[in-house]
């Protein structure tokens, strides 16, 4: 009988560290099975982050490398440029790229570097329990936001829209936004991502996939409440799709014109 | 054929030697005064096919290498003091990760922004490890440009040998001036081994996969880590420790010196020479194991020893530390980008013998 569904190569079948309705699980999966899909796992290198994910080498069944706190892209350049014909993943949160690695993220963007980020977003510092990132909504409560973002009064400025920051960099040519909500959304995330992970291995410039995931231990919510949370809250100021398509087999009206 | 000495300067050599050292990835910044190393690798690295990115700063360019050398490459970075201090986190994170790596601070005054005249301020950062956590770096101390591409040369092949990083501790003085000088042998970087602990062509190496980390939360493991390397830096103790010793044998003051005050100081001592006074140079080429023990040698000889320094005394502490109250140990120096004349060393000197 043909195996229909499995539990991908890519991907160690142990239990994680993440918590109950975390969504670092779903997106580490996607990124396994895209790998899988393309024969790609003997010549995949994730760089991961230092948060929550920085575990990723724990679970992953490849290479890794675990850089500083948000210098992930710095080191990527330098693995990638190296190995032009590896498949690099930059794995990142909000706290590391949008953040501390804010300066990286974009130089690494603007100079095209053909590796992959997968962003992912979770509008709080999760790994150290709960801080205000520069995703955080306003109104959100954090550990350092105790009374909500506030921009004006507090002073703590305003969510950033890291896709749509990048997009004006002409080196970056693909930039997706995902989901990890539901079955839709996480469908359309692997979509995104396997769309990245090709451009990358065409050698095409920098690709990104942001993903929206629930954080709901340091959200303080039952993680079913994340997920409507997540709905309700951050996919209608972080909007879903393709935020930047300019790869070679883009469709015609996203196409770079000639 | 003789062989082709090259008038160079020394930031430039430094390059050269790094480039024939099969360097394969060189990330910079601008800052002076070694601007020229960068700009002769932006020339040279690209034109050989190799990588050259001017980083978004001195900590992305200490972070690309520390990727490129997690590929197992050679990889390199250069700086001055103050965009060195800013490399101190990558630093950390690559003796963390036991990754080779080669770093060159062509150094300026401080502290803070300082002045762009050359220092020898960085002798602490550099000895002390330089940044958070337990670890040592080798530094090497050139004094002339032909030693700087030497020494620069060697660095490569020595990080990968104990796979710690090694930092050249030049100077602006070394970095700016022109000297003849012979470069070594160029390494075909595509003969150099894939490293069995690098990232990359895991099928081809017919091994399982490698996480390149300096993370750990259990205590036990990291002490073990930690315990493991200071075994290394022990065999580095008694294998590297390098130093020049100029007339030291019935020299009654003994100047200790490296790099530019070195030059000085020997300047210094060839006046006294020439006035029948009894001085010689001790040089540690290898600040990093300092040479305590051959400095403790000549202290139980009775020797009194004389650090000269662009600092306000920094290496002084380790030549106290070898001479461990055996002996008198002196001081001088000039600081803030200013270089001792060898009349001031001299008198300095003859002062101490009473002359």
């Amino acid at each position: 009988m043909e195996l229909a569904y499995g539990h991908p190569k890519s991907l160690k079948s142990i239990q994680t560290k993440y918590c109950p309705g975390c969504g670092h699980g779903v997106i580490h999966r996607l990124i396994a099975e895209v790998i899988d899909e393309m024969g790609l796992q003997t010549k995949s290198i994730i760089t991961n982050p230092v948060g929550c994910s920085i575990w990723a080498d724990l679970y992953f069944d490849f290479d890794s490398v675990q850089p500083a706190h948000g210098r992930t892209p710095a080191a990527a350049t330098g693995v990638k440029r190296m190995l032009p014909d590896h498949l690099v993943i930059c794995y990142q949160g909000d706290g590391d790229l949008a953040a501390i690695g804010t300066a990286e993220i974009i130089h690494a963007a603007n100079r095209g570097e053909k590796f992959t980020v997968i962003f992912v977003n979770n509008a709080i510092y999760g790994m150290t329990g709960g801080q205000m990132a520069p995703t955080t909504l306003i109104g959100q409560h954090a550990t350092t936001a105790p009374e909500g973002r506030d921009p004006i009064n507090a002073g703590m400025g305003y969510p950033i829209r890291v896709s749509e920051m990048l997009a004006t960099l002409e080196g970056t040519r693909y930039l997706a936004r995902g989901a990890v909500n539901n079955p839709v959304n996480v469908r359309k995330t692997k979509q995104y991502i396997r769309k990245a992970f090709e451009a990358q291995m065409r050698g095409e410039g920098f690709t990104m996939v942001e993903i929206l995931s629930q954080c709901p231990t340091n959200w303080q919510m039952k993680p079913l409440e994340s997920v409507s949370w997540l709905e309700q809250n951050m996919i209608t100021f972080y909007q879903l799709g393709e935020i930047k398509n300019t790869l070679s087999d883009a469709p015609a009206s996203q196409a770079p014109k000639a | 054929m003789a062989e082709e000495i090259r008038l160079m300067k020394g930031n430039e050599a430094i390059g050269e030697a790094a480039i024939r050292a099969g360097c394969r990835a060189y990330f910079g910044y601008p800052i002076t005064p070694q601007n020229e190393l960068t700009a002769y690798m932006a020339r040279h690295m690209i034109a050989k096919g190799r990588t050259f990115i001017q980083a978004e700063s001195e900590v992305a360019a200490i972070n690309m290498v520390y990727g490129a050398a997690a590929t197992g490459a050679r990889a390199m970075t250069s700086s001055s003091s103050p965009g060195i201090s800013l490399k101190q986190e990558g630093i950390s994170y690559l003796c963390g990760a036991d990754l080779p790596a080669v770093v060159v601070n062509v150094a300026r005054s401080g502290p803070g922004l300082g002045g762009i005249s050359p220092s020898q301020g960085d002798y602490f950062q550099s000895t002390r490890g330089g940044g958070h956590g337990d670890y040592y770096t080798i530094v090497l101390a050139p004094k002339s440009v032909q030693e700087a591409a030497d020494l620069t040369y060697e660095a490569f092949s020595l990080s990968e040998k104990y796979r710690v990083p090694v930092l050249v501790l030049a100077d602006g003085l070394i970095g700016q001036m022109m000297e003849g000088v012979v470069l070594p042998e160029p390494i075909d970087p595509a003969t150099l081994p894939r490293k069995p602990y690098a990232v990359g062509h895991a099928q081809e190496m017919g091994r399982d996969y490698n996480h390149v980390s300096s993370i750990n939360l259990v205590p036990d493991e990291l002490e073990a880590k930690n315990r493991e390397r200071f075994q290394r830096y022990e065999v580095i103790k008694k294998e590297l420790c390098r130093y020049e010793e100029i007339e030291v044998e019935d020299a009654d003051i003994v100047f200790v010196a490296y790099g530019t005050s070195a030059r000085v100081s020997h300047g210094a001592l060839m006046m006294a020479r020439e006035r029948g006074l009894k001085v010689g140079l001790f040089r540690p080429i290898t600040l990093w194991p300092f040479p305590y023990a051959r400095i403790a040698e000549l202290a139980a000889q009775g020797k009194r020893f004389l650090s000269v320094e662009m600092s306000m005394g920094q290496m002084v502490e380790d030549v106290r530390l070898a001479v461990n109250g055996k002996s008198e140990v002196y001081f001088y120096g000039r600081c803030g980008g200013n270089i001792p004349s060898q009349e001031e060393v001299f008198a300095e000197v003859a002062r101490l013998l009473g002359k």
